[in-house]
């Protein structure tokens, strides 16, 4: 059985393809202006990596904030169950899971088949999102991948009052020009991050196991930190951005077996 | 399943919480709203529930808190007890 999941992110567009239970490609792409444009490249892109063509593929369920909009999709369905259903598929432990994505945080509980059981959302709030992370990299003039390590690195944690990214940008600023360390700040950043992102997993309430998704769990740092606040240790798949594409391409398995 | 719809934001957190397991479907919520924020829809698993629309959820903190005052509101007008909120 061949079938793919799509999840068109607001930063990036993810697709991955299911042979009955292994998966055989995936792709990652920054998402265009061009949502539909950008669905097609991206599937291609896992296409070929598959060695496959789009008539080959049986069923495809399209996630992510451009659902809509992925002209290939027999189905579409909200990423909060998708993330679910790919995390519990990946670690079947994990209850509680925090998606980080490039513009919002979710805390999601769900049950052993992966079904949502409460979940919350931010999408007003880009505080410890990808987007957020781009910008701090961007005042601090350091690449995204280190941000995670050299936070780790810290002796104290600056004092950062606000998660709010147009705040905490100016706040950065003023760290920096008083000569504050670089990977301090980074370690205050994290720590307003993470306090934020509890008080939204504590919203649905943290039951063990526990798991992060999408491109922040990339972030050493800022997983350190939420750890520590939440008191567990979070599992994290070898490609955390891909999660929520898994989920999608479990949900067509599941239709095309209900059939 | 427990859906917060809504935000928190530096004023408070604003969630409108929709149990979707006592929700029956029947509407009566969305007839009563005064601002059409609430929709009926399938959920992922094919059950119909209430929902936030998509469109109002990230300004639920400037439309809901004003409902407090009136008798008929969303969750005075359900049955079944499926829906709260936070203010």
């Amino acid at each position: 059985m061949l079938v793919a999941g799509i999840d068109i992110g607001s930063l990036t567009a993810k697709a991955l393809i299911l042979e009955d239970s292994k998966i055989r490609a995936y792709a990652i792409i920054p998402t265009g202006v061009d949502s539909e444009g950008t669905s097609k490249k991206v599937m291609n892109s896992a296409l070929e990596r598959a060695e496959l063509s789009l008539e080959d593929l049986e069923y495809v369920v399209s996630t992510g904030y451009g659902r809509v909009i992925v002209p290939f999709a027999n189905k579409n369905i909200t990423e909060i169950s998708c993330h679910a259903k790919g995390a519990v598929f990946l670690f079947p432990s994990v209850r509680t899971i925090l998606d980080m994505g490039g513009q919002d945080c979710k805390a999601i509980r769900c049950d052993a088949s992966g079904k949502v059981q409460n979940f919350a959302m931010n999408d007003k709030c880009a505080a410890g999102t990808g987007r957020f992370f781009e910008i701090i990299a961007e005042t601090m003039e350091l690449p995204l991948e280190e941000l995670g390590g050299l936070s780790l690195e810290a002796m104290s944690a600056a004092k950062i009052s606000s998660a709010c990214v147009v705040f905490a940008k100016s706040e950065v600023l003023a760290l920096l020009r008083k000569g504050v360390d670089k990977k301090n700040i980074l370690a205050g950043i994290n720590e307003a991050v993470a306090l934020r992102v509890f008080a939204l997993l504590n919203r649905v309430g943290i039951e063990k196991d526990f798991a992060i998704t999408g491109g922040i769990a990339k972030n050493v740092g800022v997983v350190r930190k939420v750890e520590e606040k939440v008191g567990l240790k979070a599992l994290i798949a070898e490609e955390p951005q891909i999660v929520g594409a898994l989920g999608a391409a479990l949900f067509a398995k599941e239709a095309l077996e209900q059939v | 399943m427990i859906a917060h719809y809504g935000y928190a934001d530096g004023s408070g957190e604003y969630y409108l919480i929709v149990d979707t397991d006592r929700c029956d479907g029947c509407g009566r919520c969305v007839e009563v709203c005064p601002n059409d924020i609430l929709e009926l829809a399938p959920d992922d698993y094919g059950k119909t529930v209430v929902r936030v629309k998509d469109e109002f959820v990230n300004s639920i903190g400037y439309i809901c808190p004003a409902c407090k005052r009136r008798d008929e509101r969303c969750e005075s007008v359900c049955e079944h007890a499926a829906l709260s909120y936070t203010w």
